[in-house]
């Protein structure tokens, strides 16, 4: 034993660092959120909650559960790949609970949005310059917006041949 | 029972590491969602793009984005004709300098363009949910991180709002909220896509040039987009692992 005779101090000085250990154990226990390392250096639970923030898109799935209609009327049409709420916008609520009734569109405003003539666009894509195309006569007159071609079955009179 | 010094050398770390495994928790089950099982990411094609804004004004509906900050914005470039001059002298090359604008992030669309010399394409930008992400990399406390499905996310409950990651980002996609004060970024809207449903730019996309893709589904068309376009992504030289690929990018685009 007379190696540690007077090693006293040393273990001391041992119980001291075990002590500061524990304490930083206990204060990491309670300052440390149960999830973080769960997947790496950060909380795992954050990825639920971002995760569980409401939709206001439904998509246009939900959309066509009951406007199938529509959807049938849209299929054979140059907008057959246009997603309802691209011109509808966000919907959940109203696919949520009917009885919230959604606004149309105002179509003067809407398909100039996307057809409005400009150098900058794809060639390709159909554009007017809205005031010499239909001189004031709003877009519908020709073009129903489900299926705008001129000889859609729904279109005026002398568009179909 | 007695405990010798060789004993309580080995139980120490075997202790140290079920106290580890207590303190993680135990891991949340999603029931119809697995993270492992995807790989998110969007391919931009940039012929389609007609630079409507439709996008923005989707962002900013399904994420409150406040005005005057942007998740996804749309750009447009105007690369000019090269310039001839008889004299021989060196003129700028206008790949090196196109004129780009983005009026308010291209949310109320653009101004009619008349000029038409050069050519003109829109660049949707959006956060290019980087593999290895700088942003991530500088987050201070653990608040930032790419999810186990490809997405990087802001935890912001954690955020202090120092801006590290804003300044880090070579993309410019991240601000600081200026409700909240911490970091906000795109999500590629996680709340939608964990539950199966698309991300509100491409659900708003009419022409069908933003799509989501999921690179660990060997059904998704981006398998064989990529095998047979011309796709790159931004700034690869930076190295960040970006996986927001797009199609017929032209040189000009930063």
């Amino acid at each position: 034993m007379s190696v540690f005779k007077d090693a006293g101090h040393l273990f001391r000085f041992a119980g001291l660092f075990v002590l500061a250990f524990l304490v930083f154990l206990v204060a990491r226990h309670f300052v440390v959120p149960k999830s973080f390392g769960q997947y790496g250096h950060y909380r795992g639970a954050s990825i639920g909650e971002i995760a569980a923030r409401p939709v206001k898109f439904a998509g246009h799935e939900a959309c066509e559960a009951c406007h199938s209609d529509v959807a049938d009327k849209k299929k054979t049409g140059k907008h057959a790949h246009v997603n309802c709420e691209a011109c509808h916008g966000a919907l959940a609520g109203h696919a949520d609970d009917p009885t919230v009734k959604p606004v149309l569109p105002d179509t003067a405003v809407l398909c100039a949005q996307c057809h409005t003539a400009s150098a900058a666009k794809p060639k390709g894509f159909p554009q007017v310059a809205p005031a010499d195309h239909s001189q004031g006569l709003s877009c519908e007159t020709c073009h129903q917006p489900h299926n705008p071609g001129m000889n859609a079955p729904t279109a005026a009179a002398g568009g179909a041949k | 029972m007695k405990i010798n010094r060789r004993q309580m050398l080995i139980l120490l770390p075997a202790a140290a590491v079920a106290w580890e495994s207590v303190l993680a928790g135990t891991p949340e089950e999603s029931p119809n969602y697995k993270m492992t099982d995807h790989w998110w990411s969007m391919l931009i094609d940039i012929p389609k793009c007609i630079g409507c804004g439709n996008c923005v004004r989707a962002c900013q509906t399904e994420n409150d984005v406040p005005e005057g900050y942007f998740r996804t914005w749309v750009e447009r470039y105007h690369v000019s004709d090269w310039p001839m001059t008889k004299s021989g002298d060196i003129t700028p090359n206008p790949l090196i300098a196109p004129e780009v604008i983005s009026p308010k992030g291209g949310k109320e669309g653009f101004p009619t363009a008349t000029d038409e010399s050069g050519k003109y394409f829109f660049v949707p930008k959006l956060c290019n949910q980087c593999a290895d992400s700088p942003c991530t990399q500088v987050c201070p406390v653990g608040a930032t991180f790419v999810a186990p499905d490809g997405v990087v996310l802001v935890d912001q409950k954690y955020c202090l709002g120092c801006g590290y990651c804003v300044q880090a980002c070579p993309y410019g996609c991240r601000y600081i909220h200026p409700a909240k004060e911490v970091a906000d970024k795109c999500t590629l809207c996680y709340h939608r896509i964990t539950k199966g449903l698309t991300t509100a730019c491409c659900e708003a996309c009419p022409t069908g040039a933003r799509q989501l893709v999921d690179l660990k589904d060997p059904k998704d068309p981006i398998h064989e987009f990529l095998k047979t376009h011309s796709v790159q992504v931004l700034k690869p030289q930076m190295a960040t692992g970006a996986k927001v690929f797009y199609n017929d990018l032209d040189g000009s685009v930063r």
